[in-house]
């Protein structure tokens, strides 16, 4: 992967300047590529990461992940269900997996309620989909790399040879 | 009570009080910081604490597990071509500290000479010292901080034993090429100096392959390689090492070792030995964010007016700061002082080091950037 991209993944606020000197490369060059990749959606958007948990007026957030069971479709496979699912704006991923199960939904709602109304009215009555499996997330411990909770630091001493 | 006049004579240097000054402040920014500033990768801790649960809890043999002397005999093949024998020819120690101690005292005869090619790092002087030996400055300051075939011929006489080299090189990050390490090498050869290389460095070289030094023609029977997992694997705190050698040299290490610290801590091996077989891939991301700093502060202080040569290794810049009028431990106690940022003096590292300071960037982006705005700051004002 270019580096840009490898500094951009690890810090969305990265600047041009400091990218370019970090790779010994002019910041025009730098800006253009970056710009490339936003263009070709190589780089779909910048986020913040941002543990919930610890936000007090944040209304708490039900997750699932949803085993999904489907019927493929003849010349279609599943893309065209698959669209159809992840189109729903409850749900934040969607992968279609190797094993029992076809899809692996996430779903996210304001509770349990509403989750389960959008599992039982929304999904399972899609035509081609044979069946489903709920599992409701109790605790998020690490997502994408980043693990969720403050640790306290090792301090190295100050000044060493 | 008299206690020996060789310890006696080792003056806790000038140094000593500025350092006492950092320790002594709060919320310093530290620049002067010769460690990584990674965790140890997982994987390696935990196999440090699955050992402990297993309940490896003993003695090692004197020479360290055989697991971790056949891992680091197996690395060595692998990533240089070195063939080093897991029974008799690789010692583990206590971080290449102690393997250069173990090295020189079992070398040194009263009134040899040890050449030391500074800046150095601030041991290698004083443990010759302590075995009884002389140690001979080379000032490289002149050629770039780098030992050249001349320099190093002209310092050269009969008492001459052996040269600690040291590269990459703290405190200025040089490093060597073959061609260049060849010369160097064919001199050592035609004066029977042995070679003692320190390249605990060795995994942190950025433009270049880094060459081992008994890979060269001639040289393995006439080197002492030293290594460890500190700085490649960010172990610092375990205190884990390695010497490998011609068996007669290893041999007389084992003997001081086995009187003197017995073995290496075996967690410290458990988790060395894990480092081999699992971290590699984490050695390679460590170093390519190290380069990626180095490339960064390197532009930030040419902006800054700061010479400073390009380090090929280690996570050291060695900028001067003659520009600025002020000495090396003036610059660095002013900058602590009004900016609260720390850098180690040069002349920590032998008096050629005058007129320029150690930066560390084993340091965040968050913290480079926000001392470099300090810097800024503190140059500014004159």
């Amino acid at each position: 992967m270019d580096e840009i991209l490898e500094i951009l993944e690890k810090d969305g606020r990265a600047s041009v300047e400091d990218i370019a000197k970090m790779i010994h490369k002019k910041p025009e060059e730098v800006k253009k590529a970056i710009k490339k990749y936003e263009k070709e959606g190589a780089i779909l958007k910048y986020k913040a990461v941002i543990n919930k948990d610890l936000i007090q007026d944040s209304q708490s957030e039900v997750r699932a992940l949803i085993e999904v069971n489907i019927l493929p479709q003849k010349d279609l496979g599943f893309e065209k269900i698959a669209e159809r699912i992840y189109s729903f704006p409850e749900v934040s991923s969607c992968y279609l997996i190797s094993g029992t199960y076809d899809l692996l939904v996430v779903v996210e709602g304001e509770n349990l309620h509403t989750v389960s109304n959008f599992v039982a009215e929304k999904l399972s009555c899609l035509e081609n989909v044979r069946g489903t499996a709920t599992h409701f997330l109790l605790k998020k411990y690490k997502e994408d790399g980043v693990i969720l909770k403050h640790r306290s630091e090792n301090k190295r001493i100050a000044i060493s040879y | 009570m008299e206690i020996s006049k060789v310890v006696e004579k080792m003056q806790p240097s000038g140094i000593r009080a500025f350092f006492d000054l950092v320790l002594g402040m709060k919320e310093v920014i530290s620049l002067g910081v010769g460690e990584p500033d990674f965790v140890t990768p997982w994987q390696i801790r935990e196999a440090g604490i699955y050992s402990l649960e297993q309940g490896f809890t003993s003695y090692t043999s004197n020479k360290g597990l055989y697991k971790l002397r056949l891992g680091i005999s197996r690395f060595l093949k692998n990533k240089y071509g070195l063939e080093y024998s897991p029974d008799e020819e690789i010692l583990i120690t206590v971080g290449v500290s102690e393997g250069l101690d173990l090295a020189l005292r079992t070398i040194i005869n009263p009134g040899d000479k040890i050449l030391i090619p500074q800046p150095s790092y601030v041991s290698y002087g004083p443990v010759a010292e302590l075995a009884g030996g002389i140690p001979v400055y080379i000032d490289t300051s002149k050629d770039g901080f780098k030992l050249t075939p001349g320099l190093l011929a002209k310092y050269i006489d009969k008492k001459t034993k052996a040269i600690v080299l040291n590269y990459p090189t703290n405190p200025t990050g040089v490093s060597y090429r073959r061609g260049e390490l060849e010369k160097i090498n064919k001199i050592l050869l035609k004066h029977k100096v042995l070679c003692i290389s320190d390249e605990v460095y060795g995994d942190l070289t950025y433009d270049f392959e880094h060459v081992a030094f008994p890979t060269l023609p001639g040289a393995r029977k006439n080197t002492l390689y030293l290594n460890g997992f500190s700085k490649s694997y960010a172990m610092t705190g375990w205190r884990v090492g390695f010497a490998c050698g011609p068996k007669e040299i290893i041999a007389g290490m084992t003997k001081i070792h086995q009187y003197t610290i017995m073995c290496v801590p075996i967690t410290g091996q458990m988790a060395a030995a894990e480092a081999l077989v699992s971290a590699r891939r984490s050695v390679e991301q460590m170093k390519r964010e190290y380069n990626r700093r180095r490339e960064f502060m390197l532009a930030e202080l040419n902006l800054l007016g700061l010479k400073c040569a390009k380090p090929q290794g280690a996570f050291y810049l060695f900028p001067s700061i003659k520009s600025t009028g002020l000495s090396s431990l003036d610059f660095s106690r002013k900058l602590l002082e009004e900016e609260k940022v720390a850098v180690v003096p040069g002349t920590a590292f032998g008096p050629c080091g005058e007129g320029y300071i150690r930066i560390s960037y084993a340091s965040s982006m968050d913290n480079l950037r926000e001392a470099l705005v300090r810097l800024k700051r503190f140059i500014e004002k004159g």
